[in-house]
């Protein structure tokens, strides 16, 4: 999300998600949502009525539609909100990549159309290969490390031991933190010399020399990517744990009977019965791990010399820094295309479930 | 102690040492709050703030108080919106089989993946003409872009439960749909409503990238901006830096500790319910 979106980004990752209904979504115990909201039990019960009865629907289809527009204006307002806060700017940013949209056009009021002018320069620009290549890299690493140490915990935890709830709520506060915040901490236990990650790393002997995590354009990819990986495990955690609560105890009895070691349990029925889970894990992460900004932003800026700049950056950097508003969004319309992509991805993902459940 | 009891405490231990390297990097913000500017560039760390000052937090609070101000206002303001829009559209979705169903729930779906810099990018530009730079107003609208969507599907995830009797009894007794809405469905589904209004409040307060597109003069900026302006400017004053970062990060910890079942709630029914 950035923000959440931030990598989660963040918090908003978990926005994303909403409503994917997902098998294992299915599977969980229906008690999981009455121990949360405080309708009794009942409730959920009259909910599947309500299903069934929509299900119905076939008697009396005129009467239906009927009401159904008479209640149109409860959802007017959002489809308002989504033409003027979703798609207007979607096309005026896709319009602008277009047209010369730069310091005078804000006197002039004016931006005369230039045709692919904005994306030939920024396709030709010598740095637009690094930060393509930066932009593959950071996602990836993040991905992976980010998934695998999420799934590691989800799976630690999903023993029962005194204090466990605690502890897993106590690992969402990196998730809950502003990316400013995290971002600024990082940064300040990332300085060469003063800072607290390469004491450490040089105590426990892993390093020999201070790494120079923020300015030398080996490392500052790394660098943020690390962040980056802190942030978004909780999210990948939080998820996958609720995945596995899905998985039934009895196939782990059943294995356990037949004498298989801890292994062939994970690789026989955690790993299959997690496939859903895991696919909406990571297209979600893709998503939004390829348009996080402000942890690249506030830990290294894109420096040294675009060495973690990303195309998010990038084009930030273009519109606000360089105020060439055309080629920014030219460089955004190209994550557009990245979103769409992925997104389509994402509604595979989901879409089956979804049509059963809906 | 039995072996089972043995194995719990181990694992235990286990458990609260992976939190502890998880939250190590909040737990040196707060450190580094407290110490002195002397210890906090000597080069071998100090580990615990034995011999803490709080001035960190009084430069802090005198340099950003202003900033948390702006962020409560545009916080508290963006969660007002969001409820407004994304309330009576939560309640079309779950119960009113309204036309368009599927299509505004994958509108609501795919509205959430746009790149935020493409928003900032054509939002700025909006601003700009209609003069909005540096309102508080613009700000608002703006971040209601990352809350409107998340909080119409949880919130209709929260209604489905909601049953239809209530309704249904509420219209016998000669209540309009809106009434009936407002003075039954709301209560009863509160749960829901709070959780969609922590949340809101959460994204606007971490908010950064409208905050710092959308505000050019420094005494409108919220907290998140300050803070990144701070570092900044006071490459030295690393204690009031990491100060200001602890009194943003409250926030958070007050919902966790506070509000933990709506978090977990929210969460939960985000991520994985339909």
């Amino acid at each position: 999300m950035t923000s959440k979106s931030a990598a989660f980004s963040v918090p908003a990752a978990a926005a994303t998600a909403a409503g994917p209904g997902t098998d294992s979504g299915r599977a969980l115990p229906d008690r999981d949502s009455h121990s949360h909201s405080d309708h009794g039990s009942g409730t959920g019960r009259s909910g599947q009525g309500g299903r069934g009865g929509r299900g119905s629907r076939g008697g009396r289809p005129r009467a239906r539609r009927s009401t159904a527009w008479r209640v149109a204006g409860f959802v007017v307002p959002v489809w308002i909100y989504i033409l003027c806060f979703y798609v207007y700017p979607l096309i005026a940013n896709v319009r602008m990549g277009f047209q010369d949209y730069s310091v005078s056009s804000f006197y002039s009021g004016s931006a005369p159309y230039v045709g692919f002018a904005n994306y030939r320069s920024v396709f030709h620009s010598p740095q637009f290969a690094g930060i393509v290549t930066n932009t593959l890299l950071f996602t990836l690493g993040s991905l992976v490390f980010q998934f695998g140490i999420g799934l590691a915990l989800a799976v630690f935890f999903r023993r029962k031991f005194p204090l466990n709830g605690v502890l897993r709520s106590l690992l969402l506060v990196p998730w809950l933190l502003p990316l400013v915040v995290s971002g600024t901490v990082w940064r300040w236990m990332m300085y060469a010399d003063s800072g607290v990650l390469n004491r450490m790393l040089l105590n426990l002997h892993v390093i020999t020399h201070p790494v120079p995590w923020l300015v030398s354009t080996t490392w500052s990819l790394t660098a943020v990517t690390l962040v980056n990986v802190w942030v978004g495990i909780p999210f990948n955690m939080v998820i996958l744990y609720g995945g596995l609560q899905g998985v039934p105890e009895q196939l782990y009895e059943a294995a356990a009977i037949d004498g298989a070691n801890a292994w062939q349990r994970f690789r026989r029925i955690t790993w299959p019965m997690l496939r859903p889970v895991t696919l909406v894990v990571l297209t979600l992460g893709l998503i939004y791990t390829v348009k996080v900004f402000d942890v690249i932003q506030i830990v290294t800026q894109g420096g040294p010399a675009n060495s973690s700049q990303t195309l998010t950056t990038y084009a930030y950097n273009l519109s606000f820094q360089q105020l060439e508003f055309g080629k920014g969004a030219a460089v955004g319309n190209l994550l557009i295309l990245v979103a769409i992509v992925f997104a389509a991805l994402y509604l595979r993902s989901v879409r089956e479930p979804e049509g059963r459940n809906r | 102690m039995s072996r089972q009891g043995r194995n719990a405490a181990t694992t235990t231990t286990v458990g609260v040492v992976i939190v502890g390297i998880m939250l190590f990097p909040l737990y040196w913000m707060v450190n580094a709050s407290l110490l002195k500017p002397s210890d906090l560039v000597s080069r071998s760390p100090v580990w615990f703030p034995l011999h803490g000052t709080l001035a960190g937090y009084r430069s802090a609070l005198s340099a950003e108080g202003g900033h948390l101000m702006v962020s409560l206002v545009v916080s508290l303001g963006t969660v007002a919106v969001t409820l407004l829009i994304a309330a009576p559209a939560a309640y079309g979705l779950a119960k009113l089989r309204v036309p368009g169903r599927r299509a505004l729930m994958f509108a609501l779906l795919v509205a959430q993946m746009i790149p935020g810099i493409v928003m900032a990018n054509s939002l700025y530009i909006s601003a700009n003409k209609l003069g909005m730079i540096n309102s508080p107003f613009a700000l608002i609208l703006a971040d209601s872009t990352l809350c409107v969507p998340f909080a119409t599907l949880i919130l209709q995830s929260f209604l489905k439960g909601v049953p239809d009797e209530l309704a249904e009894a509420a219209s016998l007794d000669g209540a309009s749909r809106l009434r009936t809405f407002v003075s039954v469905i709301l209560p009863v589904a509160r749960n829901g409503v709070i959780t969609a209004a922590l949340f809101s409040f959460l994204f606007t307060w971490a908010d950064f990238l409208f905050g710092v597109t959308l505000t050019t003069d420094d005494s409108r900026a919220p907290i998140t901006v300050g803070l990144y302006r701070f570092i900044g400017a006071n490459l030295v004053d690393w204690n009031g830096v990491m100060a200001t970062g602890v009194i943003a990060s409250v926030p958070a910890a007050v919902l966790l500790v506070a509000a933990q079942r709506y978090v977990a709630a929210g969460i939960g029914n985000a991520a994985l319910k339909d």
